[in-house]
């Protein structure tokens, strides 16, 4: 599904290059639920950004779902994404002016349908994921777990073949969190990728896959397998103090 | 492009700050209404003044005497001289592309103290000694009665007739004045009509205070020879009314042994040039108002822009998300555009329609006061549906330049960058 060699990205701020992504492979197969982390500064959000074609990269190749992204103009890229990907974010990101409705019928006005045909869409994916009561209240009338819920719904009304969710638990009380994460599960298991950016080891260890990302290369990959021993590492770093990003 | 979810942002968008878009529709309110408003003034004073002139015969000149200027021929500098009738004959005769040519004379004698009397009325009043061709020159409307004839000029009628005032003053307002007489400094005329004058130009008093005798009649009647005090002249169509007025200054100055350069000695006024003026000066008044006027657009407009800035940057949240979930550049920039557009085209047409208000609120007071006879030189300030609408149309352009920047701006937002938390 996702396919990336040897990408480099770096940003130019006036006579001052940094170079963010040195040279990193990495390979997301269809299907999978996979967590990337990584301490400040190790490149996540330059990653995310480039999965989910919201910038270039310098050099090396990045291919969705069979398709190399690259030299794509704004418009084309705009058009991927709204068909391709879902995005779900930290502080959730709904627009304060429109109902949770409007809020999940976004990406569908996007696409050109019509108002009544995606108010109706808008409406069955709030009542899956139980809000339906909740479709014609403002965001500033929802809770965090509400409001990320229906985050989750717009994300996917345009049934998009990957989600990226940018600490889609960041500011969650945990067992919202854990909700949360089960409902992104449930998403994985009806065949959609799942990638989510934490820094949340309890939250990483749920998935099946977690990239751990260093000064801009991949420094280890912990497989289905080897989630013991993460959990003894999770444990281990609990007792550290965090660096929150 | 008419879907109501982008009538509802731009609806939010503005309605967010509505101190702030108050403001910023001001400026451009106020640039329009400004040049709406000073455009209709300045055409105010234009047809005021075209109006009062307009009805004269824009082809025409008139000439009359003063002293001399400077000493020719032996005569001394300052030498009291007047044209005759003679003249007028030698003129006919040799000038080519004349329409009409009035000779005049003014009741210089006559007038000072109670001139006129009737009964126990009494007035002081201009007298001028006419030929009918005059009325061609400089129209007149007959209230009452008739203007002089040529059977008045070759029998040397005691007739007269009199301006709105004279008859105002001298009869009562049942009496019917046709036919009656006035004593006019010694000697009765019979009153054949009462006039009103068209125009607003005047020699030697105000029309309507002028009683108005055959031109040969006040010669005898008031020993005047055969004086001539002013001369009136049109040309004929494709004739140059300049060409004529100079020809006919060099025959007279010849013909009274006056310095060929003598500008003082003999005077006069040539409408066509007047209109020429007063056509660059208005000219010139529009010019000015544009530049003011489009000078105070432009800033509301640059204000406007800036304030899209502000915007953009407010919501650099927002756009970042709108983005990540598809939304195209087109729509962004047709979004932050249309905004703009949407804020000056709105101030824009407030101040269109307040300020083609307040022009007809003062067309109506204006109205009201010119009612009363007396005419102010302002009239009808009013602007050209043409100009209001490429106001309009300007008012659109200057909101999509508006918008054009700021909504760049808002392309270079990086969604990822706008939507984290850092």
């Amino acid at each position: 599904m996702i396919q990336i060699n040897n990408l480099h990205k770096s940003y130019v701020t006036g006579n001052n290059s940094l170079h963010v992504l040195k040279g990193l492979n990495l390979e997301i197969e269809e299907g999978e639920f996979v967590s990337i982390m990584g301490s400040s500064g190790s490149g996540k959000s330059t990653l995310l950004n480039i999965l989910g074609i919201l910038d270039n990269y310098d050099e090396g190749a990045y291919s969705l779902d069979g398709h190399l992204m690259q030299d794509m103009n704004e418009t084309q890229a705009a058009r991927t994404r709204n068909k391709m990907i879902g995005f779900i974010f930290q502080s959730f990101n709904l627009i304060s002016f429109k109902n949770a409705m409007e809020n999940v019928a976004l990406p569908l006005y996007y696409k050109g349908i019509s108002r009544k045909k995606r108010n109706q869409m808008a409406m069955e994916f709030l009542e899956k994921l139980g809000l339906k009561e909740w479709a014609h209240h403002m965001p500033n009338e929802l809770s965090g777990g509400q409001r990320q819920r229906v985050a989750i719904a717009r994300a996917l009304i345009s049934k998009p073949r990957i989600i990226l969710a940018d600490e889609p638990t960041g500011a969650l009380d945990t067992q919202t969190s854990y909700e949360v994460m089960e409902m992104l599960k449930q998403i994985n298991d009806e065949g959609i990728t799942v990638i989510i950016v934490t820094h949340e080891y309890d939250i990483a260890a749920m998935t099946q896959k977690i990239i751990r990302l260093k000064d801009g290369v991949i420094e280890e990959i912990i497989k289905n397998g080897d989630l013991k021993s993460f959990q003894a590492q999770y444990n281990r770093n609990i007792n550290k103090p965090e660096h929150h990003v | 492009m008419f879907d109501i979810e982008r009538w509802n942002e731009i609806w939010n968008a503005l309605t967010k700050n509505k101190l702030r878009s108050f403001l910023t529709a001001f400026g451009v309110f106020w640039g329009i209404f400004m040049l709406i408003v000073m455009t209709g003034a300045g055409n105010g004073l234009k047809h005021g003044i075209y109006d009062g002139v307009s009805k004269f015969a824009v082809n025409s000149a008139f000439m009359w005497t003063q002293r001399t200027g400077e000493p020719y021929k032996g005569f001394k500098r300052g030498r009291f001289w007047n044209m005759n009738t003679t003249d007028i004959t030698y003129i006919e005769d040799h000038v080519q592309g004349i329409k009409y040519l009035a000779p005049k004379l003014f009741g210089w004698k006559e007038r000072g103290g109670d001139n006129t009397v009737r009964d126990n009325r009494t007035g002081a009043f201009n007298i001028a000694g006419d030929y009918p061709v005059y009325t061609k020159i400089d129209p007149v409307s007959m209230v009452k009665g008739r203007w002089i004839n040529e059977i008045d000029i070759r029998n040397k009628r005691k007739v007269c007739v009199i301006g709105e005032k004279v008859e105002e003053s001298m009869f009562d307002k049942s009496e019917n004045p046709i036919g009656k007489y006035l004593k006019v400094s010694g000697v009765y005329f019979q009153v054949i009509g009462v006039l009103k004058p068209e125009t607003r130009v005047n020699f030697n008093g105000r029309k309507e205070e002028t009683i108005f005798l055959p031109f040969t009649t006040m010669q005898q009647a008031y020993n005047y020879g055969n004086e001539v005090h002013l001369i009136a002249v049109t040309s004929k169509k494709g004739v140059s009314v300049s060409s004529l007025e100079d020809q006919i200054l060099t025959i007279i100055k010849k013909r009274h042994s006056i310095a060929p350069k003598d500008e003082q000695a003999i005077r006069s006024i040539n409408i066509e040039k007047q209109f020429q003026q007063m056509n660059g000066l208005f000219l010139g008044i529009s010019i000015l108002t544009w530049i003011v006027g489009i000078g105070t657009l432009l800033a509301g407009v640059i204000g406007v822009s800036n304030i899209m800035l502000v915007i953009v940057k407010e919501r650099t949240r927002e756009i970042g998300i709108q983005r990540a979930l598809g939304a195209t550049p087109k729509v962004i920039i047709s979004q932050i555009v249309l905004e703009s557009v949407v804020l000056t085209t709105l101030a824009g047409y407030i101040g269109l329609s307040l300020g083609v208000g307040l022009l007809e609120l003062i067309s109506n007071v204006l109205a009201k006061m010119n009612s009363g006879g007396d005419g102010v030189f302002y009239k009808d300030p009013t602007i050209d549906l043409p100009v209001a609408l490429a106001a309009l149309a300007v008012l659109i352009l200057a909101g999509l330049f508006a918008g054009s920047i700021p909504a760049k701006r808002a392309l270079q937002i990086k969604p990822i960058d706008a939507l984290r938390d850092e």
